[in-house]
């Protein structure tokens, strides 16, 4: 047959119309064009998703979560309407019930709560993108019991650094990707934060710039790492400290960097005796004290004329008093941090820590970067030019989830800070509201007074153990103990202790346990078998021990079933919301960003977006910050109030387009800001002058920049903290100072563990799992194209990864005798699981993983009760209990981070051993019934012709 | 059964660059909204909430392990499409013209309208890169979004391939590969690009760029060694450079 060609119309219509608003398909919040359609019966229909290229998260690019947001929208999974249960907790049994009942019910089971008691209501909001309002909402309410999912995400990494150098990576820094020459990623959850890292790494490849991962697990980002680290899990603290060692002891640290702008000159009070024994000194001004070298006499660290010591020591009354840089040295420089010392715990060889280290020396020094760009600092001293150490690093959950993650994360920002490599060209850049250092973020309040607001936010950081939320016997306010000497920084809360908590009646029983798009009966907690009795668990009178939960979620999640009244949220695209500089951030370090979601279509379903429910709610409570002294509701619902609420005079929830229409930042509530926004693209971004770009924290234009864009009232230069004094407050109290003391049997782990030098101990696990009977490391990693659970309902996605099987190296798949199809049986000191297996020679010889959060109940997301996630995909959450073995003391001990109380997830060991295959993945759970039916059993979604 | 064009204008194709890609399949899930909605039929999905889901992609990303002798394993993430061969052996085996290759600009497509659903150009292909949508019952396989490169309804900037587009890590390159002098060419000659397959004969118009050579090889480890040089070997000797360092600031 001849060549011949049909005509072809080459400029087909793409679609009727395009709205742009922001994604929700996983926490990165990129901006997306969403293209609508009129579909056969003439309503408008999503027809295709594609990257805002004007927006500062994605710059045009999205992953397959975003693209894949069409598939969510049209979810079988999508709950209906709000639910009541008819039938015993988890069966899945309800009634479909209209609005108005469900709002008064709740109302009903309330009213009484926040009259009489309101920490009996404890309200936790998962993966929530609205936190600064659900907090105000909670704080109003007035009880203590309020958190999103950090403490089971990665607490550890925001609050070591908040407490070390007033910000820390994703939402609060990024690389300085167009500058920096070396980069290193540490333990990354492949979503955290996904598309920038992504980009990032596609500009370094262009650049030829060397990539270093230290990863158990060869996947993804560290698939393409120049060097990759194959590192023993929960030993990245003590590999870190080891580079420290090296660069300390060749003198490849930056002197004039850590005198000028970290506390490494000031003077540490080293009077034994004394209360302040290890406190940082300070003049009467309260000012800190650094040995000025020109007079060899103690000075104000602020004083431009002063050339602060770092070699000195200062004695006073027969004490001599050193600075932290002298501690620091002395500790980093001994042996114990040597490679050789280190190596073997670490799986990694003595001469590539060396090799590594000799790499950040040369990058950082041989290779620094200079800019023509004067600035002045704090002190008013000119500086001619931007001089950069352009190392950069980047890391997330797998240092994040261990229980020495918080010093983990601490040495890694102390090894950052050392180089000089923060906040400089080529290093890492804070992105706004950061830098914001401890000081001016809040302490914690847990005062819950009935009728009344709380005494202040919930969550902060705390300075010392005054700080702590303990009622007058000592015991914990917050039904999570977060903010106790349990976890005393516990800045994120600890969400994964509520439900346990809450059966125990430790510290105290509640009421009702009101959550929000947090999959608690599965995916989201440990030890899910253990969660899901709780959830079901009696009293002698036959009533449920945690007597009434309320949940909200968009779809048909392994939760609903465990609730007794269920209120259905909108997926992303049908709601508002606001991606507000008050919460988590999305800007840039060039640009301060806010955004906005909008309905971009209606609903089709009996749903309401869950944050204007609560308005409504506080309405229908006459619940205080939400209605006027006459009881008058302030807001509608949510739009109104991200419009309308002020959080201090002149600021709001979205910082442009304030007053008139021209204000960013400070300015009257503008009733028309949504227009504007939908107008703009669904963002608003602001850019920081050239001069202000760098060396934020101490760079007077960028405080002044700030300051007129509302970050802060007044500028807030401050030192980085290599030395984190508030945790030598506890460390004080530990040592037997101050009144507020801790309980006995936890003087010595607190004593040990705040310490205000980063310090490395091994996985609190390892003391009670015995190593030699659970020799292998278990992690779990989440796939990029997914989510957690609404990620892995997706018909798309789900095609992608659609079960996950244990991967193990190639020493322990030949040791075992395994094959390709063999299953085995994983055992913890917790539990069983018995799982497919499969080979994968890029891992840690010791370690085994999976991905997570693709196992699935039966009935739950209406899949069939065939699918691959219920019958082959399991969760490693069942081998993971959210406390440690009993040590016969009674007590319960939390498995997290004794700083932070950060779930450590990744601490698990295990055993394998092969199995003959079973029909189907162990543990195996009854089926829930589902309310929403099950999905289509096809698919061909055009919406136009 | 089809005959080829004598030559094409142009050779518009792909670069992919295998050193840059991390696997994440936003390429993939690109091209299935694009394609589901645009050329032709839907790309379907069989049993999609079931036991079995089977859907029409048009791109799919694989991943193999390298285990080198002298180093530590290695995964490579491999996206793979339809490569646009000069020598396309699906078109020439189609035996009723719906199979062709654009004598412009190079680009295999399928004239659905003409498609008997036969799938001998899926036998035929080596990269199997073409798949039958089993609820149209006709073959589909990557356009090249020819109804993005040039659709005079899309801003300039747009009018490339949706995965392209869409590409997180910048992986992906679209251009013209008949044309020495565009970038596309001058990267595949910096980096140098490779057929897949060249033994089949194919002449794969797309291109892909190796990984680069890894630093993981324990050789190199001492080549540093004199940064790392000690400046005093005990706490004393220490600050001792500590003080003539400070002296010099």
């Amino acid at each position: 047959m001849a060549h011949s060609q049909p005509a072809l119309d080459l400029s087909p219509k793409v679609s009727d119309e395009i709205r742009q608003t922001t994604c929700y398909m996983c926490a990165c919040r990129c901006g997306i064009n969403v293209h609508m359609t009129d579909g056969p019966d003439g309503r408008k229909r999503v027809s295709y998703i594609e990257g805002n290229r004007d927006h500062p998260v994605n710059k045009g690019v999205l992953c397959a979560k975003g693209s894949a947001g069409i598939m969510q929208v049209n979810a079988p999974s999508r709950l209906k309407k709000p639910l009541l249960r008819t039938g015993p907790r988890g069966s899945g049994e309800f009634r479909e019930i209209g609005w108005d009942e469900a709002l008064s019910t709740a109302v009903g089971w309330l009213s009484e709560l926040h009259e009489t008691a309101p920490e009996k209501l404890a309200f936790f909001t998962g993966r929530d993108q609205s936190q600064s309002f659900t907090s105000f909402w909670a704080q109003n309410f007035g009880t203590p019991n309020y958190a999103a999912h950090g403490g089971f995400c990665s607490v550890n990494v925001a609050a070591a650094g908040i407490y070390t150098m007033g910000g820390s990576f994703w939402e609060f820094g990024q690389p300085d990707w167009e500058r920096t020459k070396l980069f290193m990623i540490f333990g990354v959850a492949e979503d955290h934060d996904s598309n920038p890292i992504k980009m990032g790494l596609g500009k370094l490849k262009e650049r030829g710039v060397k990539v270093i991962g230290v990863n158990p697990i060869r996947s993804g980002y560290n698939a393409i790492a120049d060097e990759w680290v194959g590192i023993t899990p929960g030993t990245d603290g003590l590999f870190i400290l080891s580079l420290v060692h090296c660069l300390l002891k060749a003198g490849k640290i930056d002197l004039e960097y850590l005198t000028r702008f970290t506390n490494a000159p000031v003077l540490v009070n080293g009077d034994e005796k004394s209360p302040e024994h290890g406190l940082l000194m300070r003049d009467d001004d309260g000012r800190f004290l650094v040995l000025d070298r020109r007079t060899g006499r103690p000075a104000p660290y602020d004083d431009p004329q002063v050339r602060p010591d770092l070699a000195g020591t200062w004695r006073k009354a027969g004490v001599t008093h050193r600075p932290v840089f002298q501690l620091l040295a002395e500790r980093y420089l001994s042996d114990d941090h040597a490679p050789e010392a280190v190596a073997e715990r670490c799986g990694i060889h003595a001469k590539r820590i060396r090799h590594i280290a000799g790499d950040l020396a040369r990058v950082a020094f041989d290779e620094a970067i200079e800019i023509d760009r004067p600035w002045t600092d704090f002190r008013g001293v000119r500086h001619e030019k931007m001089v950069g150490r352009p190392v950069s690093f980047h890391a997330m959950r797998g240092i994040s989830a261990h229980s020495n993650g918080f010093q983990t994360c601490r040495a890694l920002h102390v090894l950052q800070i050392l180089l000089g490599s923060v906040e400089v060209p080529g290093g890492f850049r804070f992105k706004p509201p950061y830098p914001k250092p401890m000081e001016a973020h809040p302490t914690p309040h847990g005062n819950g007074r009935p009728g009344r607001p709380l005494d202040g936010p919930h969550l902060g950081f705390p300075r010392g153990p005054e700080d702590l939320l303990l009622d007058d016997k000592g015991r914990a306010k917050r039904i999570d103990k977060a903010f106790t000497w349990e976890n005393p920084l516990s800045a994120h809360g600890l969400m994964h202790m509520v439900i346990s908590n809450a059966h125990a009646g430790d510290p105290y029983p509640i009421d009702t346990l009101f959550m929000y798009m947090a999959n608690m009966s599965w995916n989201s907690s440990m030890n899910t078998s253990g969660v899901i009795k709780m959830l079901t668990d009696r009293n002698e009178d036959g009533g449920y021990v945690i007597p009434r939960i309320i949940y909200s979620d968009a779809y048909s999640s392994e939760m609903v079933a465990y609730a007794d009244l269920v209120l259905p949220d909108t997926t992303y695209l049908e709601r508002h919301d606001c991606i507000s500089l008050l919460d988590r951030p999305i800007c840039e370090a060039d640009a301060a960003a806010d955004a906005i979601r909008w309905p971009v279509v209606e609903p089709d379903r009996d749903v309401r977006g869950f944050q204007s429910v609560l308005i409504e709610l506080a309405n229908r409570l006459g619940m205080p910050g939400f209605t006027d002294a006459d009881g008058a509701p302030k807001w509608k619902d949510y739009a109104d109030y991200i419009v309308s609420h002020e959080r201090r005079p002149g600021i709001g929830p979205l910082m442009g387009f304030r007053g008139d229409g021209g204000d960013a930042g400070r300015g009257a509530p503008n009733p028309d800001q949504l227009d504007r926004y939908i107008e703009n693209g669904g963002f608003f971004e602001t850019h920081i002058p050239e001069d202000a770009a760098y060396y934020k924290p101490w760079n007077m234009a960028y405080q002044d920049w700030a300051v007129g864009l509302g970050l802060y009232d007044s500028p807030q230069p401050y030192l980085f903290s290599l030395y984190v004094e508030p945790m030598r407050r506890f460390q004080l109290a530990a040592e037997g100072h101050g009144d507020v003391q801790p309980p006995e049997h936890l003087r010595g782990q607190v004593g040990k563990v705040m310490d205000p030098l980063p310090i490395w101990y091994p996985p609190v696990e390892d003391g009670h799992a015995d190593p030699v009977e659970y020799p292998i490391h278990a992690l779990t990693q989440r796939p990029m194209a997914m989510y957690h659970s609404w990620g892995t309902q997706n018909a798309w996605l789900r095609q992608i990864h659609g079960y996950n099987p244990l991967y193990l190296p190639t020493k322990l798949w030949q040791q075992h005798g395994f094959a390709e199809g063999d299953w085995a049986k994983v055992t913890s000191a917790h539990g069983s699981i018995v799982v497919p297996v499969a080979h994968m020679a890029a891992l840690n010889d010791n370690t085994v993983w999976t991905w997570n959060a693709i196992g699935k109940r039966k009935g739950a997301w209406a899949l069939s009760q065939d699918a691959p996630e219920a019958t082959k995909g399991f969760l490693l959450n069942h081998l993971i209990h959210e406390l440690l073995p009993p040590k016969g003391d009674g007590l319960r001990w939390a498995n997290s981070d004794p700083i932070t109380g950060q779930a450590a997830w990744f601490d698990l060991r295990v055993k394998i051993e092969k199995v003959a295959a079973p029909q189907e993945v162990q543990p195996v759970f009854a089926p829930i019934a589902s309310p929403v039916g099950v999905g289509p059993k096809s698919l061909a979604w055009k919406v136009g012709k | 059964m089809t005959e080829l064009p004598a030559s094409t204008q142009k050779k518009l194709g792909l670069v992919i660059d295998l050193d840059t890609c991390v696997g994440c399949h936003a390429c993939v899930i690109s091209c299935k909204g694009w394609n589901t909605e645009n050329y032709g039929a839907p790309l379907s999905d069989q049993d999609p909430y079931g036991a079995d889901p089977t859907g029409t992609f048009l791109n799919r990303v694989h991943s193999y392990e390298i285990t080198p002798e002298d180093g530590p394993a290695q995964l490579v993430h491999f996206p793979k499409s339809c490569l646009h061969c000069e020598e396309a052996p699906c078109v020439t085996v189609c035996p009723t013209g719906a199979s062709y290759k654009r004598a412009e600009d190079g680009i295999v497509l399928v004239n659905e309208s003409a498609c008997i659903g036969c799938g001998l150009c899926a036998w035929a292909c080596p990269y199997g890169a073409r798949e039958m949508d089993a609820a149209e019952g006709v073959m589909k396989k990557c356009t090249l979004c020819v109804d993005r490169i040039y659709n005079e309804n899309l801003p300039e900037e747009d009018r490339e391939p949706a995965c392209v587009r869409t590409c997180p890590a910048g992986a992906r390159h679209f251009g013209d590969l008949g044309d020495p002098d565009s970038a596309v060419s001058q990267l595949v000659a910096d980096r140098g690009g490779m057929d897949l397959m060249p033994e089949q004969g194919t002449k794969p118009v797309n291109k892909y760029l190796p990984p680069r050579p890894k630093q993981d090889c324990a050789e190199e480890f001492d080549v540093l060694a004199p940064l790392l040089k000690p400046v005093a070997e005990d706490t004393k000797g220490f600050l001792g450079w500590l003080d003539k360092a400070l002296e010099k600031l």
